[in-house]
């Protein structure tokens, strides 16, 4: 048995592939409360971002600089009465908001977030990550449908409007990811050393990334970067989000499908909505960022040998650098906590306050120095660059919808179908002719 | 703008049958809903997301304005204007005041006059801001309503040190102004112009140049200045349609013929225009404002009013440019202390109507749009 447990921990695959279903069920619940950790975390930081690009604070009373607002507002939730409509189609009513988070929730099983993190390696995994992502949709419209109420049935239909037409682009600026894996190319930055082969596999894309040693948003470069941009607003669509949050869309249509949500029920649906942007963001970082790679991945530098702390012999000075990063991010985070304690007013009712954010700075600084420890140095970076990925996404994601005013829902699909689709076709048209032009150059010298 | 009910208008949506024999959807936006600045009820009548026509059902925030004037003397009736368009609370009491004094054949000492103008003008920026701000979150930028309210917060400051009130401020008596202007007057308002003039140039950098903005503004809610005039369209609506009508210029009052600013004027009469009118019309407020608080002239600042006041019988009709349009008093006295009829004619009533004009055929975001552009205050539309 405990072969069984610590056999896996040597293995060179995700746990799905090796049948390992002990460790399955710990990734699936490390998973689980990573996403649900993230949620929260977004929760209070996508407020406080939005209140400091719109010159305002903020949550500041719960908790030093309101950093137990989600707690507040979670308990809250829980506790508030759960109303369901008199008129709404019950069981369809009760199954919305569970089956938009279960979806949200099903797409991680194979997102990787190291290259044997992961709840298994499906050989179709990204193909799955689509179809499991698009299912979303049901849920927006059962809760639509069965509020049996004119705003949420409007925005039920714009959301299925919305997600159809732009999954067609997204499908496409994907496929030009995924041809990409295959092809070693001509383009500038596009030539490879390693091995291409054409993989569907989440894991395979980004190995083949790093044995093509380029990051996909690079590659073939500006092709990458263009299926990208597609890729990036289609996936705003996808979730909803501004500049196309129109099924919510507040101004015009109360609060769109969920409006005759409230309570846990409600708060599910938000779960399932940011579940929904961490999902979609680790799609585009697995595609064109280079999933858990760091950046310059294939740069080593000189080989260095320090006892104890660095005994790599095949890795060189730069991944020593690098391998600092998670514990340095903590540590600047716990100086920002203590920087912000220090600064707190001097009041005895602010005293538990600064307080408060002295101790969260010291666990900051904490979690920071068990990060230097050289065994788990070696093991966070995967997961550290991917989270960092995400979490700039993340902050895009608030960043946009401080800037933009909301699209029309015509407008919407003119981007959609006039712009975005053409434009993924001629990108993936692009990437199939870079790929070939050694091959055809070769034939037009073997013609010659 | 009649009853829903007696207008047939139920009546009429069950026999109209539209594409695939699908019925129409009506849909009724408010009285609370987020974007219908307040407690306007819009029955939309809808083809899917189109608008096949609207009913604006009003009269939920009426309190009979006109008619408690009836009961008070035209002393005591004056705090009651600032509660009509409370957004703009100083030309609602400037254009009562004028009335009264055109009735008393009065009229206010320059000094008066000119607090008057630079007093108005803050508010016509203030009302602006707030025009912006709101309109901007209807259509789903949240930002430029936070940097509005700051920027806002200024003027209001100014006016709190000047009478006390941040809002229904009630700052004009009839005859002049109540009060002196504090110590340091000058210097606040030097400081606004100074302060506030980049601020313009920050809500410009996030919408006037924003391809999503203008994709959901331009050809929005077009009125041609020729329907401008047949529906009573006044202030900048009427502007943006490229008619060049400004009371301030056309019938100068308060001795506004003395200061020199311009009148924008828009070409297409759409969403777009009309905000970009408006900007402008910051930048022109500034403008008087500058050079009225440079020029202020010494001096009383009230004229000989009769402790009583008994206005002769007869009437008087006077009309300002208030930010939302042309606000008219018509007072009619009866030689007692009381009027015996005071009618408004309140700019954002008015306007509303262009409403059914502006949306049919557009879709429901666009009603939103259009909502906000009229810039209507639910306060004076049902007074």
């Amino acid at each position: 048995m405990l072969d069984y447990v610590t056999g896996y921990l040597s293995s060179t695959v995700t746990p799905g592939q090796a049948g390992n279903w002990l460790w399955a069920l710990v990734y699936i619940l490390i998973i689980f409360g990573g996403v649900s950790g993230i949620v929260i975390v977004m929760n209070w930081g996508e407020r406080k971002a939005l209140a400091h690009m719109q010159v305002r604070l903020g949550p500041m009373r719960v908790g030093p600089h309101g950093l137990m607002q989600p707690i507040a507002d979670a308990i809250k939730l829980l506790t508030k009465e759960d109303i369901m409509p008199s008129e709404a189609d019950k069981p369809i009513f009760w199954m919305a908001p569970v089956w938009v988070v279960m979806i949200a929730f099903s797409v991680f099983i194979v997102v990787p977030f190291g290259p044997t993190h992961a709840v298994t390696d499906m050989n179709i995994g990204i193909l799955f990550m689509l179809g499991v992502s698009s299912l979303g949709v049901l849920g927006i419209v059962m809760a639509g449908w069965a509020s049996n109420s004119h705003f949420p049935l409007m925005g039920a239909l714009r959301s299925s409007a919305q997600m159809v037409s732009y999954e067609v682009a997204m499908g496409l600026a994907v496929v030009s990811a995924v041809v990409m894996t295959g092809l070693r190319g001509a383009g500038p930055y596009g030539v490879g050393d390693g091995a291409a082969s054409g993989t569907l596999s989440m894991i395979g894309i980004v190995q083949a990334q790093q044995q093509q040693h380029v990051w996909f948003i690079f590659k073939f470069f500006p092709v990458g970067l263009v299926a990208f941009f597609i890729f990036a607003v289609a996936m705003i669509a996808e979730t909803n989000r501004a500049p196309f949050d129109l099924p919510e869309a507040e101004s015009e249509l109360v609060a769109g499908f969920h409006t005759e949500y409230s309570g846990l029920r409600w708060s599910l649906f938000m779960l399932g909505e940011y579940a929904a942007m961490v999902a979609v963001s680790s799609i585009a970082i697995t595609l064109w960022l280079g999933g858990w790679l760091r950046p310059f991945p294939s740069i080593h530098g000189p080989a260095i040998n320090i006892p104890f702390f660095w005994e790599h012999p095949e890795l060189g000075v730069v991944d020593f650098v690098f391998s600092f990063a998670p514990a340095m991010v903590l540590f600047i985070l716990a100086f920002f906590a203590f920087f912000n304690a220090a600064r707190m007013p001097k009041h005895p009712l602010l005293k538990i306050q600064t307080l408060g954010l002295y101790a969260f700075g010291l666990v900051l600084g904490g979690v920071g120095l068990v990060l230097l420890a050289p065994p788990v140095r070696d093991r966070v970076q995967d997961i550290f660059w991917f989270v960092f990925k995400i979490a700039c996404f993340m902050y895009m994601y608030i960043w946009y919808r401080a800037t933009w005013p909301r699209y029309r829902f015509d407008q919407l699909m003119k981007v959609g179908w006039k712009f975005l689709l053409p434009l993924g076709l001629a990108v993936l048209l692009v990437t199939g002719f870079m790929g070939l032009s050694p091959e055809i150059l070769a034939w037009l010298k073997g013609v010659r | 703008m009649t009853d829903s009910t007696k207008s047939g208008f139920y009546e009429e949506i069950g026999s109209q049958q539209t594409f695939l024999d699908a019925n129409e959807l009506v849909l009724n936006m408010g009285p609370q809903h987020p974007s219908t600045h307040g407690v306007l009820r819009v029955i939309l009548r809808l083809d899917g997301e189109k608008v096949l026509g609207t009913e604006c059902v009003i009269g939920y925030l009426h309190r009979g304005v006109e008619k408690i004037a009836e009961n008070r003397t035209y002393t005591m009736f004056n705090p009651y204007v600032d509660r009509m368009d409370y957004v703009a609370a100083v030309s609602n009491g400037l254009g009562y005041c004028l009335a009264v004094e055109k009735l008393l054949n009065i009229e206010a000492p320059p000094r008066a006059a000119y607090i008057r103008v630079i007093l108005t003008e803050l508010n016509r920026i203030a009302s602006h801001q707030l025009w912006l701000g709101t309109h901007a979150l209807d259509i789903g930028a949240m930002t430029p309503l936070f940097y509005t309210f700051r920027d806002r917060e200024e003027i209001l400051k100014i006016f709190e040190k000047y009478c006390g009130a941040r809002l229904t401020t009630h700052s004009f008596r009839i005859g002049g102004t109540q009060y002196e202007t504090y110590e340091g007057f000058e210097q606040d308002v030097n400081n606004f112009v100074k302060f506030v003039g980049p601020k313009i140039g920050e809500y410009e950098e996030l919408l006037t140049t924003n391809r999503i903005w203008v994709e959901r503004t331009r050809n929005v809610g077009v009125l041609g200045g020729k329907d401008c005039i047949d529906l009573g369209v006044t202030g900048p609506v009427l502007r943006a349609s490229g008619v060049k009508w400004d009371l301030r210029k056309a019938q100068p009052y308060s001795m506004y013929e003395k200061f020199d600013f311009e009148i924008p004027t828009g070409e297409n009469g759409d969403t777009f225009d009309r905000y970009i009118v408006r900007i402008a019309e910051i930048r022109q407020a500034l403008r008087i404002i500058d050079q009225a608080v440079n020029s202020i002239p010494a001096g009383p600042i009230m004229a000989k009013v009769p402790k009583v006041m008994k206005p002769p019988v007869g009437e008087a009709y006077v009309s300002i440019e208030a930010p939302k349009g042309e606000l008219g008093y018509f007072i009619v006295s009866d030689g007692s202390t009381q009027p015996y009829r005071v009618r408004v004619r309140p700019p954002s009533f008015v306007n509303l109507q262009a409403l059914d004009k502006m949306v049919r055929g557009s879709l429901v975001a666009d009603v939103v749009a259009v909502i906000g552009t009229l810039d209507i205050v639910l306060g004076e539309v049902d007074r």
